[in-house]
């Protein structure tokens, strides 16, 4: 019996056309959502889509821009911006892409329903100079635009039309949408099929317009939830590349000679937040007072974690402790200030007397379970680091779709949170997660609501400033203002590990997106 | 008859009531989709919209009602987490695992019950001893051990069977199956083995101790006394009288196969409505949830009414005790 069937199988394969082609066999944890470029601002989603819609810029193998369907870019005052477009380039049903294809994108992006809303917020209007030119206008200065318009696919506003797609689907008018399981991209490879939940399938588009380096013809991606069957699919050799790999299965992986694990830093940052605001804590022993009002008691905080533990332990070495609330590869990332305060429980425990609190007190602290890579052993370890100087944490850790509603209702004293900023770049994170929380949205995951208005006026001035040594120069001004206060406690950047057969050569960004375009099978 | 089955039809529709209320009700607190849906840049403005169309805001009758009438209707609205209609996710997603669950089914009664009677009528032989030690195991090993043992045996280990997927599968309609392929079938033997193993360590101790009840009652001596072939004593006879109580556990079991095969297919990625489920509950998808609760319960209850049935054309009593009222 355990002959007949490799020959049965070999059998098969000759039988199905063991043609030349080159099939490379991916999964993934979760699926992708929908093949609508704009219904989902999530990264497996819009990494998925690049390979099949591109936007005006994209990302290099540094992560530096380059051009896609722009060739050219240029700020004209400082709020336009202009994109010289790409000539020649077809749609997949061979519809030529023009300037009113970009300006419908933008449209529709900024359309109900669309996820991208974020990216197209600062855009006043889009203007066609002629066919192959067109001229972007920002409310305000903008310096980083090209930045956020990389994972912007662009859309044919023909086959759009066509088939009722005007609009990303719209959950709320329950109405279902062609773009969801069909696509019509620029991109270099097209759809070829697509059942939800089960497989995807694209195929090489052999009129792109530029060289491609991989030799691959066709890509089926399949999602497997299972850890232990992922892995186990990637062993037996039924998939050729998988992504997440589930930390405790790396050795084993790398110890089998036939697969590479590819790790590296991702660009998510994870980090501890504190209720900077009330004036007690909603769960805490101490009353009438806020602990974390004062800077020893956070910086006791800050020395008491061993973080080189909860790398080795906790994340098995697949992280890197960080002192910034941006990783390497977002633009601004300072590496000379990525130094953190040293692991030190007796100067902690000296921190909180001098406070006023000798013996520590109780805290609550909220945390997911299933959102970053081992985010509830990293409380758990906090906590029990924390209990070295006195303070009793009481964890409560969570599901993300409980936990989410209740952070975001800043019902928490202390929380764990990860962020990758959007567009790449630090002003995002001092955007949202530093600067003091406003009704028009700045700081809106500032959950502790932290607060300097010094930072806050160099983050206004950041978003404006157009000159890359000035700029520079703020945000290293900013950064310092936010360690010295320390704000929030900086935990690391987890890594990313996809693993994949030793025939498949991979490029993975710290962005994790996966282009396919780059990948190429011996 | 006809009443004894309206009768059983509004017990149905009290059942499914008050499944389609739990679970409404377990929705409220299951957790908010809202932040699921517009990611990390939306604002709070953009939330509090989004919850209005959605009719989160609505008071719980308004919203039950409004679900109730929608359900009958077969239309639960479109998925927060695909966006598309939940009536055709569920239909896409039907196949697959009744294909999976009369596979275990055809595995788990095929087998449970030759093996019963086996171990009954050769008690305390080496083979039925084994059998028993056996079905211990599979009654008390968890299904997704099973599953994950058997994907390292035979896909990682000797590389005979895939480890994950359908395969291939062929296009009846709307009707996918594996059925005709070669690949399909590949794909199905280790999920369906590993939520078979169960059942059929079920059946297999259930017959079997039924069996050697029967076997001891007077109108078995009777016949062994009238001389009958033992084939006929043991077959004809016993077995028949001991399929009652088997009938009403397989029953169960097989709408148990249907529904709650999550755990296989979550091992075996296998494109079922567990899986659909489970992806529902971390996402907070509620239309997917109680379409899915609400199938469910139709399902059993459906089941359950297929099994009284059973129980006219099985035990000849029944029959007698409506016709003449007395035994």
């Amino acid at each position: 019996m355990n002959f007949r069937l490799p020959l049965l199988a070999a059998a098969l394969a000759l039988a199905c056309g063991a043609s030349n082609a080159v099939t490379l066999r991916v999964a993934n944890v979760g699926d992708v959502q929908s093949m609508d470029p704009h219904s989902l601002n999530e990264t497996l989603q819009l990494s998925f889509t690049a390979s099949i819609y591109e936007g005006l810029v994209t990302r290099a193998k540094d992560m530096a821009l380059a051009p896609a369907l722009a060739t050219k870019w240029t700020q004209t005052s400082p709020t336009v911006w202009r994109f010289d477009l790409r000539k020649g380039v077809k749609f997949h049903d061979g519809t030529p892409f023009t300037a009113d294809d970009v300006l419908f994108t933008f449209k529709r992006a900024a359309a109900d329903g669309s996820d991208m809303k974020g990216y197209v917020a600062p855009i006043k209007d889009v203007r066609k100079v002629n066919d192959f030119t067109i001229d972007i206008e920002t409310t305000m200065p903008f310096p980083i635009l090209p930045d956020t318009l990389t994972t912007l696919g662009m859309m044919s506003e023909k086959w759009c039309v066509e088939n009722k797609a005007e609009r990303p689907v719209d959950r709320r008018k329950g109405i279902e949408n062609t773009a969801s399981f069909k696509a019509n991209g620029t991109g270099p490879f097209r759809l070829k099929e697509r059942q939800p939940g089960t497989r995807t399938v694209i195929v090489r588009n052999f009129n792109y317009w530029d060289k491609v380096e991989s030799n691959v013809d066709e890509v089926v991606f399949t999602p497997i939830g299972n850890d232990a069957t992922r892995v186990a699919a990637l062993l037996s050799g039924e998939i050729d590349v998988m992504e997440p790999v589930p930390l405790q299965d790396i050795d084993r992986i790398k110890a089998s000679g036939a697969f590479n694990v590819l790790q590296g830093p991702e660009l998510r940052t994870i980090f501890l937040g504190m209720d900077q605001k009330r004036d007690e804590l909603l769960s805490s022993s101490v009353k009438g007072k806020n602990p974390f009002k004062d800077k020893r008691v956070r910086q006791a905080f800050y020395q008491a974690i061993d973080i080189d533990a909860i790398k080795s332990r906790v994340m098995r070495n697949a992280a890197a402790p960080t002192a910034l609330m941006v990783g390497p590869g977002v633009r601004g990332f300072m590496p000379d200030m990525n130094k953190r305060l040293p692991y030190d429980p007796e100067a902690a425990k000296k921190l909180l007397a001098d406070a006023g609190y000798p013996n520590g007190f109780e805290v609550g602290m909220n945390c997911p379970n299933d959102r970053y890579v081992n985010d509830g052993p990293i409380c758990q370890a906090v906590a029990a680091n924390l209990a070295r100087i006195g303070v009793k944490v009481n964890l409560q850790t969570e599901t993300k779709v409980s936990y989410f509603p209740k952070i975001l209702s800043r019902n928490t004293s202390f929380y764990l949170l990860g962020w990758t900023p959007s567009t790449v770049d630090s002003h995002d994170a001092l955007l949202n997660l530093m600067a003091t929380p406003t009704d028009k949205g700045q700081g809106q995951f500032n959950l502790g609501a932290y607060s300097n208005p010094k930072l806050d006026e160099l983050t206004q001035k950041i978003q404006v400033e157009t000159d890359d040594p000035k700029r520079n120069a703020m945000l290293r001004e900013a950064f310092k203002l936010h360690q010295d206060d320390i704000g929030h406690i900086p935990l690391h950047q987890q890594a990313l590990a996809w693993s994949s057969s030793k025939k498949v050569s991979l490029v993975q960004l710290p962005s994790n997106y996966m282009f396919f375009k780059w990948v190429v099978v011996k | 008859m006809l009443a004894f089955i309206l009768r059983r039809l509004a017990q149905a529709v009290i059942v499914m009531l008050a499944v389609a209320f739990i679970a409404f009700m377990l929705f409220q607190y299951v957790g908010d989709p809202v932040t699921n849906l517009l990611g990390q840049d939306a604002t709070p403005q953009q939330r509090l919209q989004l919850r209005a169309d959605l009719g989160l805001d609505q008071p719980f009758p308004v919203q039950f009602a409004r679900f109730v009438v929608n359900a009958v209707q077969g239309e639960f609205g479109l998925s927060l987490r695909q966006g598309r209609k939940v009536s055709a996710l569920i239909v896409e997603r039907l196949p697959a695992p009744l294909e999976l669950a009369s596979c275990a089914g055809v595995i788990a009664l095929g087998l449970g019950i030759p093996m019963g009677v086996f171990a009954a009528l050769r008690r305390g032989t080496f083979l039925s001893q084994a059998m028993m030690t056996l079905s211990l195991l599979g009654v008390s090993l968890p299904t997704f051990l099973i599953g994950i043992l058997l994907i390292l045996l035979f896909a990682v280990t000797l590389k005979w069977l895939p480890s994950f997927g359908r395969g291939e599968v062929v296009a009846l309609g709307s009707w996918t199956t594996g059925l005709l392929t070669v690949d399909g079938w590949k794909h199905l033997i280790l999920p369906a083995v590993t939520l078979a193993l169960f059942q059929l360590a079920l059946i297999l101790r259930l017959v079997r101790s039924e069996m050697l009840e029967v076997l001891r009652s007077d109108y078995i001596r009777f016949a062994r006394a009238r001389g009958l072939p033992d084939r006929i004593v043991y077959f004809g006879h016993a077995l028949k009288n001991t399929l009652v109580p088997v009938m009403t556990i397989t029953g169960l079991q097989l709408g148990s196969l249907i529904a709650f095969a999550i755990i296989t297919e979550q091992v075996f990625q296998w494109p079922g409505m567990g899986l659909l489920f489970i992806q529902a509950v971390t996402f907070a998808d509620v239309p997917v949830m109680a379409a899915y609760l609400c199938l469910i319960s139709l399902i059993f209850v459906a089941i359950n009414l297929v099994v009284d049935l059973l129980y006219f054309a099985v035990d000849p009593r029944l029959r007698i005790e409506r016709a003449a009222g007395a035994h």
